[in-house]
């Protein structure tokens, strides 16, 4: 059993969020980063299968600047086998397109039976990547799963996900691919002895050219989608209490809903 | 156990990096354990790193580390609630070339991961976001840690505690007693951020050139302690720092007092339209010379504020002394090891190495520093009131004639000081600070 996750690195949680200078990017200065969470539930699981089944290999693949190694070097430290590290200047700008585009590439280096990605990015929140990944390799996906089971000749698997009101059932065929949401378990922490093996576990680097894509095939120039502006959330302003007793209050609120607020 | 090291190490901030760089450097292996998502990623300090101990582990560390400006100014300053009297120094010799007067304003939390990743390429293993919760022990004899992980156990022949000034494995270890009250100050910082020319403007520098400015007296409510500001290079670190007892006497909570002197009119204007990065808090131990304890056991070293290496009087110099213990702390393990011996007694040349060092000198040299500040408590609030009062009546203009307003002042000195007591206590002053 072969499985892939792909993983990127985000702003921790609690971080302060701030537009770059030229409003296109965040600032990164001072963030401390950590492994998509709910990448780490792709992770989880692969682990978990991998265990079940007793045999097989969990690789983990990321794009990313220097910095990336780290988030997959916690990977390691966790349980994965073996880290892919992709990193090249000319994917700076790229989009999500271009991202799922090299992953693909990465990715049909190998034979994975499974391939986890996490429902979305913490950062970019586009939650894009997986799907768009599993239309250019003309396979099966199941999005936003919280449950997953593997039969036991690793040949098929049974995906839930929580719909409105309901759970949706889904037999599919290995290979394919699943991207996870928060419920599908709780990811474990790397253990002294991981940590210190993660250290010789081995790293591979690509570059583009590695993957046979043309630098120009990415980055900003080939970008789908352009970013006008990012800009922070406005500052909320302190509430206004109304006055006057109840019927004074809702014309009062009625009015500054029409004429402040302008929502009708 | 294959997974055994030469050295673990508690701690990644200043003393514990040294230590696993100079280690590393001569072939050991080492592991460090640091509780913070990266090391230095919680440290703080006030903001002036002295380099001397710095340059002998990484020489040409100006060319690579992150520093902020060269301290080319020191400033002490001396309030009123309306007024400041300052004595500021400055030396063009402090701005000629690297190292320049090996003091360089700083942010940990950059400095603290550079010097362990300069251990890290030393071939040192860096373990962050690990707690260690104990010693292992084995007849008496420290034989490794227990981290809070799973398989956390790990041997090794010497643990170094460099785990800061609330050091409880020092404790447990039984080495130090937990530290009373009164050894310890507390300091609340923030990081302020300002443009670089803004600066460069307020505070009269020009490039990378740096000031110190310490502030005594009603800035700080009077208490022994003081207001600090430390130029980096578009921010400032802008804190307080003083004795636990005084905040209890005061009935003041360490962050009051920082708005205090953040409000303070002379202050107010420095920081003028900054922006709060980052607040933290931390603990000082200020005990001085006979607060340190012993610093060795059979597989044990303690090193920097776990063992109270700090010099509070003048300096507020604790990483210099950190890094220094580090070193030294390294170098006998090294030696040690040579001889396969890690007892106490092997282990003995580092409090040799310390005494010889300016560590244990200088700490010796200000022992008294601590006692005479909280017995001498005017010295931080009457006579800098007195002092500045008396200054405000010889600059006031008036009609008054000149020889008025001095015999005036001369009476107000008369009332308000004792003579006999004022000698006393500024022989004491210069007992403490100034003899040997
Ligand atoms: C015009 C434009 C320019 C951009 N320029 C840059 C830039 O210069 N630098 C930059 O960092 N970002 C840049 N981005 C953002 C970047 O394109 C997105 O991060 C990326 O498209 C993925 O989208 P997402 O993060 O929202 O992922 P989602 O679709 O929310 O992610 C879903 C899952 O995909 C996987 N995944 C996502 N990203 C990666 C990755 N990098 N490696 C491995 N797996 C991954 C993870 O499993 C993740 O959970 C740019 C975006 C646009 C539109
Ligand atoms: C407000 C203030 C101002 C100061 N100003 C200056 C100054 O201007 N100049 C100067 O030179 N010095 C200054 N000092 C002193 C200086 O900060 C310290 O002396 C120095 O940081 C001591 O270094 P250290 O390595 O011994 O300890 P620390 O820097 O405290 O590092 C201890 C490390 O151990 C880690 N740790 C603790 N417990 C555990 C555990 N159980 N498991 C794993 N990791 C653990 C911590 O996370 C930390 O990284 C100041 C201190 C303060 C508080």
């Amino acid at each position: 059993m072969n499985i892939a996750v792909c993983i990127k690195q985000v702003p921790a949680t609690e971080s302060k969020i701030r537009p770059s200078a030229d409003g296109k990017d965040i600032d990164r200065t001072g963030l401390s980063f950590v492994v998509n969470p709910y990448d780490e539930f792709g992770l989880e699981e692969a682990l978990k299968i991998k265990e079940q089944v007793g045999k097989g290999t969990v690789t983990v693949i990321s794009i990313g600047e220097d910095k990336t190694i780290e988030a997959l070097r916690t990977c390691l430290a966790v349980g994965a086998d073996q880290a892919i590290h992709i990193k090249d200047p000319a994917l700076s700008g790229s989009d999500t397109h271009a991202i799922a585009l090299v992953l693909t590439a990465a990715l049909q280096k190998e034979n994975y039976d499974i391939i986890f990605f996490g429902k979305q990015a913490i950062d970019n929140d586009s939650g894009a990547v997986g799907i768009h990944v599993a239309e250019l390799m003309n396979l099966p996906h199941v999005a936003v799963i919280n449950k997953l089971e593997v039969s036991p000749d690793d040949k098929k698997a049974v995906a839930h996900r929580q719909i409105e009101g309901g759970t949706e059932v889904i037999n599919i065929d290995l290979p394919a691919i699943f991207t996870c949401q928060k419920e599908l378990n709780v990811p474990r922490y790397a253990s002294l002895p991981g940590i210190m093996k993660a250290k010789q576990k081995p790293m591979t680097i690509y570059s583009l050219n590695d993957l046979n894509i043309a630098t120009d095939a990415v980055g900003a120039e080939k970008a789908m989608i352009t970013l006008d502006q990012l800009s922070p959330p406005e500052k909320r302003t302190a509430g206004t209490a109304l006055e006057g007793n109840a019927g004074e209050a809702v014309t009062a609120l009625v009015r500054l809903l029409h004429e402040e607020a302008k929502i009708f | 156990m294959s997974d055994k090291f030469d050295v673990a190490i508690v701690g990644a901030g200043p003393s514990g990096s040294a230590a696993a760089l100079t280690l590393a450097k001569a072939g050991l292996s080492v592991v460090v354990f640091e509780r913070g998502e990266f090391p230095g990623s919680k440290n703080m300090f006030g903001g002036v790193l002295y380099t001397p101990i710095l340059e002998k582990l990484v020489p040409n560390f100006w060319e690579e580390a992150p520093l902020e400006r060269h301290i080319v100014k020191r400033r002490f300053g001396l309030f009123s609630e309306f007024s400041e009297a300052a004595f500021e120094f400055r030396c063009e010799d402090f701005n000629q070339k690297p190292p320049f007067n090996q003091s360089f304003s700083a942010l940990r939390a950059q400095f603290d991961p550079w010097l362990a990743k300069k251990a890290e390429d030393a071939g040192a293993l860096i373990i962050p976001e690990t707690v260690v919760d104990d010693l292992l022990w084995k007849d008496g004899k420290v034989i490794g840690v227990k981290a809070r992980r799973e398989g956390g156990e790990i041997e090794a022949d010497v643990v170094i505690l460099a785990d800061g000034v609330n050091s409880f494995l020092a404790k447990k270890s039984g080495l130090r007693k937990d530290f009373t009250w009164n050894v310890l100050a507390v300091a609340a910082k923030e990081i302020i951020a300002l443009p670089r020319g803004t600066i460069e403007d307020r505070f009269g520098l020009e490039g990378d050139e740096g000031l110190a400015m310490e502030c005594f007296g009603d800035v700080v409510a009077g208490t022994v302690g003081a207001g600090f500001i430390y130029t980096n290079k578009e921010t400032l670190s802008v804190g307080v720092a003083c004795s636990i007892n005084a905040f209890i006497d005061k009935k003041i909570v360490p962050n009051d007092l920082l708005e205090r002197f953040k409000n303070h009119p002379s202050i107010r204007r420095l920081i003028r339209g900054g922006e709060t990065l980052e607040y933290a808090g931390h603990m000082i131990p200020e005990g001085g010379h006979k607060q340190v304890p012993e610093v060795i056991s059979d597989g044990l070293l303690l090193v920097g504020d776990a063992a109270h290496f700090v010099n509070a009087s003048f300096y507020h110099e604790g990483t210099n002394l950190a890094m220094a213990s580090g070193l030294f702390a390294a170098e006998t393990i090294i030696e040690a090891k040579k001889k396969d011996d890690f007892s106490q007694r092997g282990l003995k040349g580092y409090l040799k190495k310390l005494e010889e060092s300016f560590v244990l000198k200088d700490l010796k040299k200000y022992r008294q520093v601590e006692d005479w500040a909280h017995k001498n408590g005017r010295f931080f609030k009457e006579y800098p009131d007195l002092m500045l009062d008396v200054l405000k009546d010889y600059f006031t203009v008036s009609e008054t004639p000149k020889s008025v307003i001095q015999q005036n002042i001369v009476k107000k000195l008369r009332s308000q000081l004792k003579p006999l007591r004022t000698l006393v206590e500024l022989n004491r002053f210069r007992k403490s600070f100034f003899s040997s």
